[in-house]
């Protein structure tokens, strides 16, 4: 029942009012709905080619609460099969990751090659003439899709084709691909969890304005400890040129700021100046200086966030309204003298992942909102911050912009109305590092 | 120089753990040489260096006594306040090299506990130990987990 969901977000764009009723972050029906229309009707990202480098290369994942082999067949095509066996369910995957001709069931033994087709049964004289093996194969998501080394699927087989689905974030996520010719997804996935509701995760991973306060340690204390000012990251809250929080199509939004000082800005400066002017000999400056001279947080829709100072992909799923579990990657160069990618880690690893001076305390602040949404006599999350002004990163426009499209998915009746145009400086001038 | 022997080595990492479990952190970082580094390996490559992973922890010195100054500061939200901890040092093996150095490897179990949650850290210890003037001192002080994914414990914002 559709219905039941009307009333979960209240957006007022006259008054400048933007509120999400706090049950969107604590009812098990929200989140039923939101397993069929919001990852059910969207692109899901599962993984990077680069982590299958050879044919029969193939890592094991959950997707959308569904086990899954990201593999690359004999033929070199990358394919998304789902893990459960035709036969009677087991999962025919037993490692995390590795390199394999076929995929055994160790139940009773049916056996697939890498594009997923039976290739033999034990005691086959035990089926009769209706039974054909080309009848059971593994089943695969209805879409597959890849973009740029970027691999995704879809549950929704007449979904728009991925590109589409972007949209205007194809721009921002070229900004941020377009770094590095060739990249590699990294060994180590930070897998972690937050004793919170996913959605407090997705505004959190665009959301400036709590960056000086939640993470002070390292925008202030670290960033000092490490020889820099602890106003190299006012960009994120001063209302700056170059500060912008982005509405774009479909939920996806992005944040940018003028980029301070990051770990390996001094201690590979030489190393980033050289691959800068590679990219100017490329790009040309305008471009380069809009890739490189921005801090920018990417959010595709309803899951995924490209976290460009770290150059990381982050996607997570809820298993319950209170509970959600995190999968980070680093994608880096290829080819990179080992100092440098070592470099390269530290500066992620400083401020993101469990061990990071950043997200410890985004889990801490996380958990103690879901903690607090017990309190039902506090009903509103407000979320109205920036609708008045042109929008900076430490604003909200780019939670509202993923709280409309959702709302749209639990509540398909209501037509989300885009905050504002996009403001005529952000798609023509690509040097906003004004002064 | 002392003998480096079972007792001693014992006594050292045991007084580690103390230090740990009642955030001495400032004493427990005079336990460090100044080269030295305090790693938590990732938890799917665990055997690879830091140039070819991404660990979850991976401090030099300078980056450990931030940690610390944060810690103890009161704005690392996670701990602050700060959890209880009680650290188990078992199994301890120790093989002294050629070069002076001690390689020490150790269980460890760290329980923690915050806001009525409890998580279990486990895994083994990696360190290598060197004597500098007549006292012990980590030169890495590495710590292993067994964990296949930090769920439900989230975060690794206590020294492990
Ligand atoms: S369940 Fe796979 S062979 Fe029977
Ligand atoms: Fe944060």
């Amino acid at each position: 029942m559709p219905q039941s969901f009307a009333g979960l977000v209240e957006d007022d764009q006259d008054n400048g009012l933007f509120r999400v009723n706090r049950r969107a972050f604590i009812d098990p029906a929200v989140m039923e709905e939101e397993k069929r229309t919001v990852f059910g009707q969207s692109w899901l990202y599962v993984g990077h080619e680069s982590e299958l480098p050879e044919p029969g290369s193939f890592v094991r994942r959950e997707v959308a609460w569904r086990p899954v082999i990201m593999v690359r067949d004999e033929a070199g095509t990358v394919r998304i099969l789902f893990d459960t066996c035709p036969h009677r369910g087991n999962t025919v995957c037993k490692e995390a990751a590795g390199k394999t001709k076929r995929f055994q069931c160790f139940y009773h033994g049916w056996t697939f090659n890498t594009r997923g087709e039976l290739i033999s049964v034990p005691d086959s004289a035990g089926y009769g003439p209706g039974f054909d093996k080309k009848n059971f194969p593994l089943a695969t998501p209805p879409r597959v899709e890849t973009y740029r080394g970027l691999v995704f699927m879809s549950l929704k087989a007449d979904i728009v084709d991925l590109v589409t689905y972007f949209g205007r974030a194809k721009e921002y996520l070229d900004l941020i691909l377009n770094h590095s010719e060739d990249v590699e997804i990294v060994p180590g996935q930070q897998s972690y969890s937050m004793r919170a509701n996913w959605k407090l995760l997705v505004e959190n991973s665009i959301d400036g304005y709590h960056a000086m306060m939640t993470h002070e340690r390292y925008f202030i204390d670290y960033m000092e400890d490490l020889g820099g000012s602890s106003k190299d990251w006012e960009s994120i809250v001063a209302p700056i040129p170059g500060n912008t929080g982005i509405e774009l199509d479909s939920g996806h939004a992005v944040i940018e700021n003028p980029i301070g000082k990051l770990p390996m800005s001094a201690n590979a400066a030489q190393h980033l100046g050289k691959v800068r002017a590679e990219l100017e000999a490329k790009f040309g400056r305008e471009y380069t200086e809009r890739m490189v001279g921005f801090s920018r947080n990417l959010f595709i829709f309803p899951n995924l966030i490209f976290v460009q100072n770290f150059r990381t992909v982050r996607t997570f799923y809820p298993a319950s309204p209170d509970y959600l579990k995190v999968n980070a990657w680093a994608l880096l160069p290829k080819g990179e003298p080992a100092a440098i990618r070592r470099l390269r880690h530290d500066n992620f690893i400083s401020f993101l992942g469990p061990g990071g001076f950043g997200t410890p305390d985004d889990v801490e602040a996380l958990e103690n909102c879901q903690r607090g949404f017990a309190v039902r006599e506090m009903e509103w999350s407000d979320i109205s911050r920036g609708m008045k002004r042109p929008p900076t990163s430490s604003d909200e426009i780019q939670m509202r912009a993923f709280w409309r499209r959702w709302y749209q998915c639990l509540y398909p009746s209501y037509a989300p109305q885009m905050e504002r145009p996009v403001p005529a400086q952000v798609a023509a001038v690509p040097n906003r590092r004004a002064a | 120089m002392h003998d480096i022997n079972r007792e001693v080595i014992e006594t050292f990492l045991y007084r580690e753990a103390d230090l740990l479990d009642r955030w001495q952190l400032n004493e427990w970082l005079t336990l460090f040489t100044r080269d030295a580094y305090y790693q938590v390996p990732p938890l799917d490559a665990r055997e690879l260096p830091p140039e070819q992973a991404l660990y979850l922890v991976d401090d030099n010195y300078e980056r450990l006594n931030s940690r610390i100054k944060q810690l103890l500061k009161g704005n690392a939200h996670a701990e602050s306040p700060v959890s209880r901890t009680r650290r188990a040092v078992t199994n301890v093996m120790f093989a002294l090299q050629p070069n002076g150095e001690v390689q020490v490897r150790a269980n460890f179990i760290i329980h923690r506990v915050r806001r009525e949650l409890l998580d279990v850290y486990m895994g083994r210890y990696d360190h290598i130990l060197v004597q500098t003037d007549g006292k012990l001192q980590f030169r890495m002080r590495k710590a292993v987990l067994d964990l296949e994914a930090l769920r439900p414990q989230g975060k690794v914002s206590i020294i492990i």
